[in-house]
């Protein structure tokens, strides 16, 4: 999968979470969920699990816990698809 | 672990605890009754002269029962004693069919729809004495240990 289709995704599942919109019209790899988007913590669990869902892969508490912007997000996301 | 252990460790105490008694809590579901005593500060208000239990607080004997109680028991079970437990309601979205009037006992019966990372999802129902569907909805909180 491309990078360009996988940050596509992550923002059309992170669009109905989002508190600021603002963050969205400059959406890149270095914007934070909580800072940019103002996605609540139990919101970001959301974004966790539709992001499992999408790409049919799991995430663990420790890759969790480094996912603090959407290029942190991609990053997972390909390493899991890589090791699939 | 015993039900007692875990009405010990919710962090209400009167007038905003509404759990009486715990009938069944396992990796998947809880149980639980409350009955709402007639001199419940909320008659006073809602309404004027004509009490009816408010809709905010069933949701709240609903989240109490069905996913506090519930949340104690996954947090236990995963390991630590959970001394200082950190909640947070994050969501819900309730219908209601029936109203509880003062003095009902109600009955709540919660299903776990995930536990993922510190947020418990549930659908919980609230029925009547007489088994009927009071209401029922989802609702999902933030619950962790916070070590001191």
């Amino acid at each position: 999968m491309k990078e360009k289709e996988i940050l596509n995704a992550i923002k059309k599942i992170v669009t109905p979470y989002t508190q600021r919109q603002e963050g969205l019209e400059d959406f890149s790899e270095e914007t934070d969920f909580i800072k940019d988007l103002e996605v609540n913590s139990a919101n970001l669990v959301d974004v966790i699990l539709d992001v499992e869902d999408e790409f049919n892969i799991e995430i663990d508490n420790e890759s969790m816990e480094g996912m603090l912007t959407v290029g942190d997000a991609k990053n997972i996301i390909e390493q899991k698809l890589a090791s699939a | 672990m015993d039900y007692k252990n875990i009405l010990e460790k919710l962090p209400y105490s009167t007038p905003f605890l509404f759990v009486d008694e715990l009938l069944k809590v396992n990796e998947i579901s809880a149980e639980g009754i409350y009955t709402f005593p007639e001199d419940s500060f909320f008659y006073i208000g809602h309404f004027k002269n004509n009490p009816v239990t408010p809709g905010v607080i069933l949701t709240e004997c609903m989240a109490q029962i069905g996913v506090v109680c519930l949340g104690i028991f996954l947090l236990e079970n995963e390991n630590s004693d959970s001394k200082n437990i950190k909640l947070a309601l994050s969501s819900s979205e309730v219908d209601f069919y029936l109203p509880v009037f003062p003095g009902e006992t109600v009955k709540v019966v919660s299903e776990k729809l995930f536990y993922r990372f510190n947020k418990l999802k549930c659908e919980v129902r609230m029925y009547s004495k007489e088994d009927k569907l009071i209401c029922r909805g989802k609702i999902a909180g933030m619950i962790k240990n916070e070590l001191a």
